[in-house]
C-alpha cells in the first residue's frame, strides 16, 4: 500500500463535480451533430399524420460531452478498481475486443445480407458455437439468447417442446432454494410451476429430496453449478441419473461458469442444456446493465430444438439453414448480440485452451481471499469454495453493524461492494468473487479494507453507520422512490 | 428490528400464523401484525383486492411491497370483502406506523362467524412468535 | 505462458497457494469428482496474441458485409453516428459497470439511464417507458405479456404486417403457455392491416400493429384503437424506424396504450443485428405491469437528488415465479448510448434528420416508378416502401449483389400475397447524387 492510500484511507477519492439532467442544459435551437444535407427536393407527410417530433432539448456539442464525461466520473467500474460482485464476474474486459467489435466490416453488416456478403460474420456464429459446445462440454449451441435469463427461458422452451413430443403433461420443475431469480422466473414463463428443493447440510443438493420430489408431472431440474454459495454440486451425476430415469430434462445455469472452465465436462455431469453469460466468463463488457449474451449449449437430444435459422456449413460455404423443423422458433430480432459475441469470440482466441488458466487463477483468488478474512467474518459453509466466498454479517451484527453497512463503508474505501443479501438462504450474506484478473497486491489491499471495516465495526460503529461520505451521492432514500415513483422528469420551460 | 418484547399485540384481535390479524367483532377488519410490518421494513405499496370479492380461510387476497420483498397476505378466515382502506394507496407507510388502527387492510364479512374462533389469541400469537424466532 | 490479462507471476501463485494451504492450483479443484472432470484437453484454436488476432478478425470482417452498398431497412436502419456518441458510451465508467445494483457509486448510469427513459416517453408520447429490453422483437413479446396480465384475457391480434421475424419472436414465447392464442390479422390489398377480422375475436387483450409497418405504410392507428378499445382491449403500437416519430404523430397521441419498438437507429451500430435496443412505454397506469429495470428519482440522505433501480418488487430477484418478467440484464449500454445521440441530435435535429430521410425515400421511390416500378398502394410512408417490380428487376438485383450492392429486399418469402414486391430503404446516410447513381446502375 502507497503512502497515498495510506493517507487517505485505503483507495483515494479525488474532486467531485455537480452536473444537472439533460434538459436543465442547452437551448433551443442549439446541435450537437451536422444537419444532413440530402440534397433532393423536400417532401412532407399528409397533415393527419404530421406530429411535432419530440421535444427533445436541443445541447451543442461541448455540451453533450462534458454532460457525459462528468456523469461517468459518477460511475465504478471494472476499469475503476476491484469489482468483487459475487455472481457476477467482473473481470478485465479487454480493449482490443471493443476495438475489433468496431471495425466497420462487422459494424456495418447489415442483418439482412445474402450469404455471399457475410461469411465473415457466419464463420465467427459457427466457430462461436463450436468453441462454447467444445467448452461446456455439449455437443452444439445457439448464439440468439440476448442474456442469461434469456438463455434460460430458451431451455424452457426447449423443455416444453421436448416434453410436448413426448406427450406433455409436465408442468413442475425442480429448482434449489438458492437459485437466481431468473430461473423460477424463466420457468414459469413457459408454464412450469416452481418446485422448491432444500440445500443439504453442506450447500449442496442431495439425491435424497430429487427422488422424492422427481415425479411424472415434473420436466425437469435447473441447477447452477457452481451453485451461488460458490460450492460445487457435487452430487449432480446422481441426479441427473435420476431424473432422466424419471423422464427429466437438466438445466444448467452457466452463471458462475468461470469456476470451471475446461476442467468439468457439462455433458459427462448429465446436462441437457446450459446458457453461458459472455458478459460474465467471456469477458465482455457489462455495459451497466447489458447488452450481455446468453448463448445456449445443448446434448444431442435437445440440439433439434435449439432456435433457428441456424448456420451450417457445406461445401466449404456458411450457409442459413432457415427451418429446423423441431426448432423452438426465433428468440431475436436478427441473429442473436452479434457484436458481443464478437467479443467473446476474441477473448475465447487469445486464450485458448488455457482458457482454464482463467478458471485456475479465479479459484485461486477467491479462495486466497476467503483464507484471509474468515478470521475476522462469519463463513456459514466450511467446503472449500471455489470462484467465489459467501460470508455473512454475524459477528458485526453483535456490534449492530450490517451487511449493508459494511457493503456502503467500502465505497468510501474505494471498492465496489460484494453482492449482499443473495443468497436469500443466507441471512446477511456477502457473496465476494474477485475474479483471476486482480492481482496478488489488489485482493491485499481488498483484504486490509475488509480488516479495517471489522475492527471499525468494533470501535467506531458509527463510521460505517454514516457511510459514505466519499461518494457523490450518500446513501440513497429507497422507499421514497418506490412509493411515489418518478420516472421521468419535467423538462419543463424552454423545451415545449 | 424489535425484540420480541417490544412487539405490540393488542389483547382483542385474533391472529393467524401467518400475522394477520382479525377484528372478532364488526367491522371484522383485517390487517398485520406490529411483527410483520417490522419484518418488512418500509412497506412500499400494497396490492388490494377489489370489494366484492369472495376468499376462502387462508386464501390470497393482496400483498405487500417494500424494497425487497414482497409477501402475500392471507384471508385468516372465509370471507368476503366488503371495504378496502383507500387511505393505503397514498401511503402505505401507515401499516408501519399504526397497523392495528390505520393499517387495517380489508374489511370482511366473514363466511362463518364461528371461524375467528381457530385463529390465536394475543397470548398464543406472542407464544407462536417466540418459537418462530 | 503468460498472459496479459492474469496479474500472477510465478511467486505470486506459490505464496497464494501457501497462504491457502495447498499445493496445487488443481488442488483446489479436489471437491470434483472424477466423473464431473473433463478428460480429454480442450479443442480450441489459439492462444493468439493481440496482433494475430487482430488480423484474423480483420480477415473476417472484410467479408462480414460492412462495405456494401444496402438499400433495406427491414429493422435494421443505416443512420449516420456522430463521433462524440461512441467517444462518450465507450467511456469505461459507463462500459465496464454492472447493473447499478449500489446506487451510491453508480449515479451516471442512473441518471443517464433516467434521463433515458424521460427521452423514450417523449418520443412515443405516453407517461412511462423502461430501461430497455433486448430489442424490437423482444419488446413486442413483452408488451403482448404484459396486456395479457392487465386485461386477464389470452387472445391477442397482431398485424400480418408486423415485422415478421418479431412475430416469430411472439410466437416462441407464446407457444408453451396454454391458453393463449394469437390470431393474425391478414395484410390487405391498400398494404395496411385488415382490421375486419378484429371482430369476430372474443375477447381480446390487446391489438398489435406495427406502424410504419414492414412494407412501410403508416397504419391508420387511431381508428385500430378505436375498434380495440370498444373491444375491451389495448393497443400496443410499435415501430422499427424511430426516427419516423420524428415527423408522424407519436403512439400515445393516436390512442396508444403500450408502444415498443426497436431503437438501433438511435445511435447504435446494425452489427448485423445485434445488439439492438428494445423499447416499452405504457400509459401511467399500467406502470407496475411493465417488464425490466425502472430508474426513478428519489433524494440521499444529505438530501441531495439522486436516482435508484425502483419498484423492484416487479422483478424476477425479488418476486421470483410470479415476476413480470424475467429479464434482468437488459440493454443498457444500447440504451446510454441512445441517450447520447438522442441529446446530440436534440429535438431539432432529430426532425432535421428524420425530414431527411422522408425527402430521400420520396425521391428515391420516385426514381423508381419512373424506370418502370409499380405503387402497391398509394399510402404514405417513411424511409422505408414496397414496390411491385418489373420483371427485370431480379436479375439487376442479382448483377448488383456482385459489385456489393443491396438493391432491395425480395418479399416473396414474407408476403406471397404481394407477387413480385420488394422493400427498399433508404437514410440520411446517402444523398441525391447516391440515389441517381444507383437508378442508373439498375436501369435494364
Amino acid at each position: 500500500m502507497s503512502e497515498n492510500q495510506r493517507a487517505a484511507g485505503i483507495g483515494a477519492s479525488g474532486l467531485v463535480l455537480e452536473e444537472p439532467l439533460l434538459w436543465e442544459r442547452g437551448r433551443p435551437g442549439r446541435s450537437g451533430m451536422s444537419p444532413p444535407r440530402p440534397g433532393v427536393p423536400a417532401a412532407a407527410l399528409p397533415p393527419e399524420l404530421a406530429g411535432s417530433g419530440p421535444d427533445w432539448p436541443d445541447l451543442s456539442e461541448p455540451e453533450v460531452v462534458r454532460h457525459y464525461t462528468r456523469l461517468s466520473s459518477w460511475n465504478f467500474g471494472v476499469d475503476t478498481g476491484l469489482y468483487p460482485l459475487g455472481s457476477c464476474t467482473m473481470k478485465y474486459n479487454p480493449k482490443i475486443n471493443e476495438k475489433l467489435a468496431a471495425l466497420p466490416g462487422f459494424a456495418g453488416a447489415h442483418p439482412l445480407l445474402p450469404e455471399e456478403a457475410v461469411q465473415g460474420a457466419l464463420r465467427l456464429i459457427y466457430e462461436l458455437e463450436g468453441f462454447l459446445a467444445e467448452i461446456a462440454g455439449l455437443s452444439a449451441a445457439s448464439l440468439q439468447p440476448a442474456a442469461g435469463a434469456h438463455g434460460e427461458l430458451c431451455g424452457m422452451l426447449m423443455f416444453s417442446a421436448w416434453h410436448r413430443r413426448r406427450g406433455g403433461g409436465r408442468d413442475k420443475i425442480l429448482i434449489p432454494d438458492t437459485a437466481h431469480g431468473t430461473n423460477p422466473a424463466s420457468a414459469a414463463m413457459c408454464g412450469f410451476r416452481e418446485v422448491k428443493l432444500p440445500l443439504g447440510p453442506d450447500g449442496i443438493l442431495e439425491a435424497g429430496p430429487v427422488a422424492e420430489l422427481m415425479d411424472g408431472q415434473t420436466a425437469g431440474i435447473m441447477v447452477t453449478n457452481p451453485n451461488t454459495l460458490g460450492l460445487f454440486e457435487s452430487n449432480l451425476p446422481a441426479i441427473s441419473r435420476l431424473v432422466h430415469e424419471r423422464g427429466g430434462l437438466v438445466y444448467a445455469d452457466g452463471a458462475n461458469l468461470n469456476a470451471i472452465m475446461g476442467r468439468v465436462d457439462l455433458g459427462k455431469m448429465g446436462v441437457d442444456a446450459a446458457h453461458f453469460n459472455l458478459h460474465k466468463s467471456m469477458s465482455t463488457p457489462h455495459g451497466g446493465g447489458g447488452p450481455g449474451a446468453g448463448p445456449v449449449a445443448v446434448g444431442k437430444e435437445l440440439a433439434p430444438f435449439l432456435p433457428g435459422p441456424r448456420v451450417a456449413l457445406r461445401d466449404g460455404r456458411y450457409v442459413w439453414n432457415r427451418d429446423p423443423p423441431l426448432s423452438i422458433g426465433r428468440l431475436h430480432s436478427f441473429h442473436g448480440q452479434f457484436a458481443v459475441c464478437l467479443r467473446a469470440y476474441a477473448y475465447i482466441l487469445s486464450l485458448g485452451p488455457e482458457i482454464r488458466t482463467a478458471s485456475g487463477l479465479a479459484v485461486l483468488n477467491a479462495n486466497y481471499v476467503r483464507e484471509k478474512l474468515r478470521t475476522a467474518f462469519d463463513l456459514p459453509f466450511g467446503r472449500r469454495s471455489l470462484h467465489e466466498c459467501v460470508f455473512t454479517d454475524a459477528r458485526q451484527k453483535k456490534h449492530g453493524v450490517t451487511t449493508l453497512d459494511l457493503a456502503k463503508r467500502l465505497i468510501d474505501l474505494g471498492y465496489h461492494p460484494p453482492t449482499i443479501y443473495f443468497p436469500l438462504a443466507v441471512s446477511g450474506a456477502m457473496m465476494i468473487e474477485p475474479t483471476e484478473t486482480e492481482s496478488r497486491e489488489d485482493l491485499d489491499a481488498f483484504v486490509a479494507a475488509m480488516l479495517r471495516m471489522a475492527d471499525e465495526a468494533e470501535r467506531e460503529p458509527e463510521v460505517l453507520h454514516r457511510a459514505p461520505i466519499r461518494s457523490l451521492a450518500g446513501r440513497l432514500d429507497e422507499t421514497a422512490a418506490a412509493r411515489r415513483p418518478r420516472l421521468t422528469g419535467d423538462m419543463g420551460v424552454g423545451h415545449a | 428490528m424489535k425484540e420480541l418484547s417490544e412487539i405490540v399485540i393488542p389483547g382483542e384481535l385474533r391472529y393467524a400464523r401467518d400475522h394477520e390479524w382479525l377484528a372478532s367483532a364488526p367491522p371484522h377488519r383485517v390487517g398485520v401484525s406490529d411483527f410483520a410490518q417490522d419484518q418488512l421494513g418500509d412497506i412500499t405499496y400494497v396490492e388490494l383486492p377489489a370489494a366484492g370479492a369472495v376468499f376462502a380461510a387462508g386464501g390470497e387476497f393482496g400483498s405487500l411491497e417494500s424494497i425487497k420483498s414482497v409477501s402475500a397476505l392471507y384471508l385468516p378466515v372465509a370471507g368476503k370483502v366488503t371495504a378496502i382502506n383507500e387511505a393505503l394507496r397514498d401511503d402505505p407507510g401507515l401499516i408501519n406506523r399504526d397497523p392495528y388502527g390505520g393499517g387495517w387492510i380489508v374489511e370482511i364479512a366473514p363466511t362463518d362467524p364461528g371461524q375467528a374462533a381457530s385463529l390465536m389469541d394475543a397470548e398464543g400469537y406472542r407464544r407462536h412468535l417466540g418459537e418462530t424466532a | 505462458m503468460t498472459f496479459r490479462y492474469f496479474p500472477h507471476t510465478a511467486d505470486d501463485i506459490r505464496e497464494m497457494l501457501a497462504a491457502v494451504g495447498v499445493d496445487a492450483i488443481d488442488d483446489l479443484f479436489a471437491d470434483i469428482p472424477p466423473e464431473c472432470r473433463r478428460d480429454r484437453p480442450l479443442e480450441l484454436p489459439g492462444p493468439l496474441d493481440e496482433w494475430e488476432l487482430t488480423r484474423r478478425l480483420e480477415e473476417m470482417a472484410a467479408a462480414a458485409g460492412g462495405d456494401w452498398r444496402v438499400f433495406v431497412g427491414g429493422g435494421s436502419q443505416p443512420h449516420r453516428i456522430p463521433a462524440l456518441v461512441p467517444a462518450l458510451a465507450g467511456r469505461s465508467e459507463f462500459l465496464t459497470a454492472y447493473t447499478p445494483y449500489q446506487p451510491e457509486i453508480s449515479q451516471g448510469t442512473l441518471q443517464a439511464i433516467f434521463e433515458f427513459q424521460t427521452l423514450v416517453a417523449r418520443l412515443t408520447g405516453l407517461a412511462a417507458a423502461n430501461a430497455s429490453l433486448y430489442d424490437g422483437a423482444t419488446a413486442l413479446a413483452e408488451a403482448a405479456l404484459m396486456a395479457i396480465r392487465i386485461r386477464s384475457r389470452r387472445q391477442i391480434a397482431v398485424s400480418g404486417l408486423v415485422h415478421p421475424h418479431w412475430r416469430e419472436v411472439l410466437d416462441a414465447y407464446l407457444r408453451p403457455l396454454e391458453g393463449t392464442r394469437i390470431v393474425t390479422l391478414p395484410p390487405g390489398a391498400d398494404g395496411r392491416t385488415n382490421l375486419s377480422p378484429l371482430g369476430e375475436l372474443p375477447e381480446p387483450a390487446v391489438l398489435i400493429l406495427q406502424s410504419p409497418n414492414f412494407l412501410g405504410f403508416f397504419e391508420d392507428l387511431r381508428t385500430a384503437g378505436e375498434a380495440i378499445h370498444a373491444a375491451g382491449g389495448l393497443l400496443a403500437a410499435g415501430f422499427s424506424e424511430p426516427f419516423a416519430l420524428g415527423l408522424a404523430k407519436n403512439p400515445g397521441e393516436l390512442g396508444a396504450d403500450l408502444a415498443f419498438g426497436e431503437g438501433q437507429s438511435l445511435g447504435i451500430p446494425q452489427s448485423f443485428g445485434g445488439p439492438g435496443l428494445g423499447l416499452l412505454a405504457a400509459r401511467a397506469e399500467f406502470l407496475r405491469q411493465l417488464p425490466g429495470r425502472l430508474v426513478g428519482e428519489t433524494i440521499d440522505n444529505r438530501g441531495r437528488r439522486g436516482f435508484v433501480l425502483t419498484l423492484a418488487a416487479r422483478e424476477q430477484h425479488i418476486r421470483r415465479a410470479r415476476a413480470v418478467s424475467n429479464i434482468c440484464s437488459n440493454a443498457g449500454h444500447a440504451a446510454l448510448t441512445a441517450a447520447v445521440f438522442m441529446a446530440a441530435c436534440g429535438g431539432s435535429g432529430f426532425r432535421k434528420i428524420a425530414q431527411a430521410n422522408l425527402d430521400l425515400a420520396e425521391y428515391f421511390k420516385a426514381g423508381l416508378l419512373r424506370i418502370g416500378f409499380e405503387k402497391i398502394s398509394g399510402l404514405p410512408t417513411f424511409n422505408e416502401f414496397a414496390l411491385r417490380a418489373p420483371a427485370w428487376f431480379p436479375a439487376r438485383h442479382a448483377a448488383l449483389r456482385k459489385r456489393r450492392v443491396l438493391a432491395g429486399l425480395s418479399l416473396a418469402e414474407y408476403y406471397p400475397e404481394y407477387p413480385g414486391a420488394w422493400l427498399f430503404g433508404v437514410g440520411e446516410t446517402r444523398d441525391g447524387a447516391d440515389i441517381d447513381r444507383l437508378l442508373e446502375e439498375l436501369k435494364p
